[in-house]
């Protein structure tokens, strides 16, 4: 317990946020550091998942290839992917460029399954009944991607991205191995000096970081399950008894 | 008009759903299928809006062969009513309703002030229209899906069991007023049931389906009643059974009164003292 009050301590010591002080500091640098790469590679993942998760939703085809290949990738070791992707990227790039460049590459295979998975689960556990009356009343493909099928499986293509944002919130700690920064610094330099306030202040700041983006997806989860999917009349109708848990009541936890 | 013309659907499984189908759907008239489960009602009736398309044959609305036409095009300008409703569940009842008036390029407010008018149409109270479909009854969604079908003023109206998750009273509220609206609008509707008492009300003409497709008989209901067309027609109209021999029974003590019975001597009604017009179909 003592332990932990001496490193809330020292992640509120004003020296340590000080800009211009001494590597691993300031801890805002690192945060913002850890934060970009995770978006990065997020974002660079949802824009290969997303789509390719959109077409197999939609059409059905290629699933049973998408869950053999994302199962094998799920299967990686991101530690040793990270550390042959540095080695092989060595090769070709600059000293700068190649820890970035293959962290990144790491971060990203990393978050594509989940989110591959929330988009393709998402778009098939719409409604076809649904999705045939749309068709029938002349919507185009397209319209029922986009106007349809996205908005209804849109909580749970949420919960993809969460899920892979978490994942990668947790693995950038890694990356201080490769010199690139961000919060895991602070940690490896703790275990370097033999100081547990560092170590455990900077996992600390790691959890809080991560505790606080899975709130604001929590959020955007229950902004975005639509009024309609819950099963709460409205107030003048004063009937709560007719209140049930649907399918997708518990989607926004 | 409708015109089927040698109209074959083979399923890539091999399932032959309906066979050589020739029919003539006569504009402005409701005509209904009817037939039992997995006849190939459903798939006639996705064939004219080219959810499906025929193996073989062609289909004509108006003489213009559906092929021919864009998909997208041709469903706008068609009106579908599912069983399930099939209504967008994120999409208030008003923009379920204009839909299809804003896919075709109406602008919103326009488009929800005709929807507003369609609610009263088909018997809903406009103070629904802000709700979501989740929130109204089963009776409540297969108007609004009456009404979305509606929505563009489409000549052609095809509904596909649209009152049969529905409980027997309000169906047959459903079915009165969708009369009602017949006799208002005029349109060309295809109406799919496997109820052959709800046929009888709504249709102008019957057609009986028997397995694949094939038509057992074609006809109004008074020519399928009076004289069905071999022991399948009569057993699935169900006149080899009492309940539609008919007869009238003068009671002695009632003042005069005319009974209606079938044929097990079960009173069904009085008979009213305007008898001509309850014939008329
Ligand atoms: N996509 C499909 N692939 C293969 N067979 C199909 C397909 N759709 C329908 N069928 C078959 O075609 C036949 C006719 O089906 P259809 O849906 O038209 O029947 P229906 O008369 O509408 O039945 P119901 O009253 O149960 O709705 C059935 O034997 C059915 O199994
Ligand atoms: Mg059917």
């Amino acid at each position: 317990m003592e332990l932990l009050f001496s490193a809330i301590g020292w992640i509120f010591d004003g020296s340590h946020w000080k800009a211009g002080s001494q590597n691993p500091f300031p801890i805002q640098d690192r945060l913002v550091e850890h934060l970009l790469y995770t978006f990065v590679s997020v974002g660079i993942a949802a824009l290969i998942a997303l789509p390719l998760g959109f077409f197999i939703g939609h059409t059905g085809r290629g699933r049973q290839f998408v869950i053999a290949f994302t199962g094998a990738m799920r299967a990686l070791p991101t530690l040793g992917l990270l550390f042959f992707l540095l080695m092989v990227f060595g090769y070709f790039l600059s000293y700068d460029t190649a820890p970035i460049v293959g962290a990144t590459i790491a971060f990203v295979i990393l978050a594509i399954p989940s989110m591959l998975a929330g988009a393709y689960s998402g778009l098939e556990a719409v409604d076809r009944q649904v999705i045939d009356a749309a068709r029938a009343n002349g919507m185009t493909e397209w319209q029922i991607l986009t106007k349809v099928e996205i908005p209804l499986a849109l909580p749970l293509i949420i919960g993809g991205v969460r899920a892979a944002t978490l994942q990668v919130i947790a693995t950038v700690t890694i990356a201080s191995y490769a010199g690139l920064g961000g919060l895991g610094q602070i940690i490896s330099n703790g275990i370097g000096l033999n100081d547990y306030d560092r170590i455990l202040g900077g996992a600390l700041l790691v959890i809080v970081l991560a505790l606080g983006v899975d709130a604001l997806f929590a959020l955007a989860q229950r902004l975005t399950a639509t009024q309609g999917l819950t099963d709460h009349r409205p107030a003048t109708s004063g009937r709560s008894s007719s209140r049930s848990a649907g399918p997708h009541a518990s989607t926004g936890a | 008009m409708i015109e089927f013309r040698g109209v074959t659907k083979r399923f890539p499984d091999g399932t032959e759903a309906v066979a050589d189908f020739n029919l003539v759907l006569p504009s402005r008239k409701t005509t209904v299928f009817v037939g039992s489960s997995g006849c190939g009602k459903t798939t006639l009736l996705r064939m004219i809006n080219r959810m499906i398309d025929p193996t073989e044959g062609q289909i004509l609305i108006d003489d213009v062969d559906v092929a021919s036409q864009d998909k997208v095009k041709l469903r706008r300008s068609i009106g579908y009513v599912l069983q399930a409703s099939g209504l967008l569940p994120h999409r208030k009842v008003i923009d379920n309703v204009a839909t299809v008036p804003v896919l075709k390029g109406t602008p919103k407010a326009e488009a929800r002030a005709a929807a507003l008018e369609l609610l009263d149409k088909v018997g809903l109270d406009r103070s629904l229209a802000d709700r979501y479909p989740r929130q109204l009854s089963g009776g409540q969604q297969q108007r609004v899906g009456v009404a979305r079908a509606l929505a563009s003023d489409p000549n052609v109206l095809l509904m596909d069991e649209p009152f049969g998750a529905v409980d027997p009273i309000v169906r047959d509220d459903l079915q009165v007023e969708l009369n009602r609206l017949q006799r208002e609008l005029g349109k060309t509707i295809v109406f799919v049931t496997h109820d052959i008492d709800e046929a009888f009300v709504l249709a102008d003409q019957v057609v009986i389906l028997s397995k694949g497709g094939v038509i057992a008989q074609a006809g109004t209901p008074a020519e399928i009643l009076a004289a069905p067309a071999n022991d399948f027609v009569a057993s699935f109209i169900g006149a080899d059974k009492s309940k539609r021999d008919l007869h009238l029974q003068q009671r002695e003590g009632d003042g005069g009164l005319t009974l209606v019975v079938d044929g097990d001597g079960r009173p069904l009604g009085v008979l009213g003292s305007d008898q001509t017009g309850s014939s008329s179909s």
